[in-house]
């Protein structure tokens, strides 16, 4: 049963009386692979929260396919920087699976193999590098094997070995026909990954289509000067 | 999970007690003259009875034996043990024993207390106030008959100056407070012969009937209270009246002076 | 000054000659606290965690309220606790009055608040690293506190420990709920108090290193197992 697609009309999300994102229109269709963009303080973050479910809607609606409590079991979050818990690396990557009482059928080890972390997989979590741990989130994100995947700037701070390895899996589970919902200011990584760009200033969507269209021929001079380099406010 | 519930179990309830046990309100005074030490033994010997005791001040013995929760009292205030029994929350009152106050004092006894032929003379000397006095001031019996004393010599404890220091402790800590200020203080001879912080005091009155301490035993009312050992208290009231604890209680020294008398009519 | 050192000899003899009066008090002491320890912690630990996960609307009244009832002095504790058991109070038919029990039961209301505090605080903490994560991995309340409780396991035996410390050299309460009586419920703390009182202070101070020694025996006890357990790399 396809969670997807996901529809927000006018959905905004508040803090106090502070609006961080909104009002938002928004259809993200199954297989997509959907770039969100946009400078620091932009409401990225809070966009794909709002969407996870993690910043409440106080504005508008945001309606997936099924009810919500399915859809919810269907999706993970990958945070900008990697919350792990006080444990062993295995029993990071295991933890959904003992939440949800599923049994593990050797995905522990295949994932353990597939971030390069079988050795380490007694190791405590917290001795990681930060490229292994942002790994072992994606990895944790993916062992329930999610029709939806959001990733919060997941290789913001890391070099540039961990992010080609990143970006290596995160292609192969999209081919593997998981729906990715991304945010980045790479302009790059958005080329080399993304299908859909959203473009947001200052909480608002001001751009939205096909990545190429969107990174070669920008409508709005601020998309423009953002594809550029240039500060945007 | 079930080991840590046997190891609670285990825990809270492995406390339970064989033979026979009956507890025993007594005063600070009677267990720090060290007299239990050899009557207990005695009477777990010949009644096969482990007397619990509970030692507190004498208005804390009758709360209890008031709420039920000692069998027996073995306290001196007869006053107080008079009321108590006639509010029926003791079955009787029978004397044992007696021992006596004395006063205590600095060495060099500012307030000339031990010139004093008798023990009235000797409290309106203190009243002056040329040493602090420290009171119990616990409502103890020790405390009770100080106020008597007080009394005897037409004396108002509301009317006193700062010299009067009522410490609200029992008489070990009142012995201490007292060594330690250089203060006078009035204690029962037992106590303090077994006190071990003797100092700076020493005897500066004793010796006047009218500071006589007489020991009581009291079983509490099983009327009101059914669950009292009655019977168990009324087997140790006729040990402690008979010849095997007099000969304990006459005999009984502590640094080679005698304590207690016994007096008990059988 | 020699009184200290009398004391500090007198506390050598009575441990080196293993004083059959001062081991079954010293044991006494430990089964009592360390039960009431175990219980409290049952009823706090999973309380601090529970605070921490909840947003209620009177939360903040309830954390003030458990930060106030750490301050409770013991007193007045074991007055109420004897008020319950006595012979005349509700819970009189029990028979728990001048037991182990009833010292157990003082105990552990005296330091329930102060490990559930303790708890919290560091619950609190580690539930707002965990927050997103936990919320995002759709985790019932019940499985959030599981999770803070493992997790924040070595500062939970801080807080039990902590615990520990307050109850083994706590006098007020189990005085007047155990009544010091000899072979039943003295333990080391109201022998300390009545040594005191009849002026012997070299043997009360010498059970008073007793006392510091075995309360530092069990915490390196403790952290030695926790350590051991987890390598302190966490």
């Amino acid at each position: 049963m396809d969670i997807l697609p996901l529809t927000l009309s006018g959905t905004t999300a508040r803090r106090k009386s502070k609006t961080l994102v909104g009002p938002i229109d928004l259809t993200i269709t199954k297989g997509d692979f959907v770039m969100v963009m946009g400078p620091n303080g932009s409401g990225k973050t809070s966009l794909l929260r709002l969407m996870h479910g993690l910043e409440r809607v106080r504005g508008g609606a945001a309606k997936f396919a099924v009810d919500d409590s399915l859809a919810q079991s269907k999706q993970s979050f990958v945070f900008q920087s990697p919350t792990l818990l006080r444990r062993t690396v295995r029993e990071n990557v295991a933890l959904p699976l003992k939440l949800r009482k599923q049994p593990d059928t050797n995905q522990v080890d295949i994932w353990l193999e597939r971030i390069g972390l079988t050795a380490a997989a007694d190791q405590p979590a917290r001795s990681l590098s930060g490229g292994e741990k942002q790994k072992l989130a994606l990895a944790r994100a993916m062992i329930t094997d999610p029709q939806l995947l959001f990733l919060d700037e997941p290789s913001a701070s890391l070099d540039g070995q961990s992010t080609r390895e990143i970006e290596a899996i995160l292609t192969q589970v999209h081919a593997n026909g998981t729906t990715v919902v991304m945010a980045t200011h790479d302009m790059g990584q958005a080329r080399r990954l993304g299908q859909t760009a959203v473009f947001i200033v200052q909480g608002e969507i001001l751009e939205h289509g096909p990545m190429p269209d969107f990174l070669d021929h920008p409508k709005s001079a601020r998309a423009g000067a953002f594809i550029a380099g240039d500060i945007v406010e | 999970m079930k080991t840590l519930t046997a190891a609670l179990v285990w825990l809270v309830c492995s406390s339970a007690v064989s033979a026979d046990s009956l507890r025993l309100a007594v005063t600070t005074s009677f267990e720090n003259s060290g007299l239990a030490d050899v009557l207990l033994p005695a009477i777990k010997r010949e009644l096969d009875l482990n007397v619990e005791l509970l030692v507190v001040g004498t208005g804390q013995a009758l709360r209890l034996g008031q709420a039920g929760d000692v069998d027996a009292l073995l306290v001196h205030a007869p006053s107080a043990e008079a009321a108590f029994v006639a509010s029926g929350h003791g079955a009787s009152r029978r004397e044992i024993m007696y021992n006596d106050f004395i006063v205590l004092g600095p060495k060099n006894d500012p307030g000339q207390i031990s010139q004093s032929h008798s023990a009235s003379q000797a409290f309106v000397a203190l009243a002056k106030g040329s040493a602090p006095f420290v009171s119990r001031g616990d409502d103890s019996g020790t405390h009770k008959a100080e106020r008597a004393l007080w009394e005897n010599s037409d004396l108002e404890i509301e009317e006193f100056g700062p010299w009067y220091l009522e410490t609200g402790s029992g008489m070990g800590a009142a012995l201490n407070t007292a060594s330690a200020m250089g203060a006078y203080v009035l204690s029962d001879r037992a106590s303090w012969l077994n006190f071990g912080n003797q100092d700076d005091l020493e005897i500066v009155f004793q010796g006047d009937a009218a500071l006589f301490n007489q020991y009581s035993f009291i079983a509490v009312d099983p009327t009101r209270h059914d669950h009292v050992k009655f019977k168990l208290a009324n087997n140790l009231e006729d040990w402690l009246v008979g010849e095997s604890a007099r000969e304990l209680v006459d005999s009984y020294e502590l640094n080679g002076a005698r304590l207690f008398t016994h007096n008990a009519k059988f | 000054m020699t009184e200290i050192w009398d004391g500090i000899t007198q506390a050598f003899f009575l441990v080196v000659s293993f004083d059959p009066d001062l081991v079954s008090i010293t044991g006494r002491s430990l089964r009592v606290t360390v039960t009431a320890v175990l219980i409290a912690s049952l009823i706090a630990l999973p309380f601090g965690a529970w605070l921490a996960v909840r947003r209620f609307r009177f939360r903040r009244w309830a954390i003030a309220l458990l930060n106030a009832l750490m301050g409770l002095p013991p007193v007045v504790v074991g007055l109420i606790v004897y008020l319950l058991l006595s012979r005349s109070g509700p819970f009189g038919v029990l028979d728990l009055l001048f037991t182990p029990t009833a010292m157990i039961i003082a105990q552990v209301v005296i330091i329930t608040p102060l490990i559930a505090s303790i708890a919290h605080q560091a619950l609190r903490e580690l539930w707002a690293e965990y927050h997103d994560l936990l919320i995002s991995l759709n985790t019932t309340k019940w499985q959030r506190m599981q999770i803070l409780l493992w997790d924040g396991r070595r500062a939970l035996i801080t807080a039990a420990l902590a615990g520990f410390g307050r109850a083994i050299g706590e006098v007020g309460a189990i005085m007047i709920v155990g009544g010091n009586i000899d072979n039943v419920t003295r333990v080391l703390t109201t022998a300390i108090a009545l040594e005191t009182g009849r002026g012997d202070f070299a043997l009360a101070l010498g059970l008073g290193f007793v006392l510091i020694g075995l309360s530092i025996t069990v915490n390196l006890i403790i952290h030695g197992l926790s350590r051991t357990e987890q390598e302190g790399r966490w």
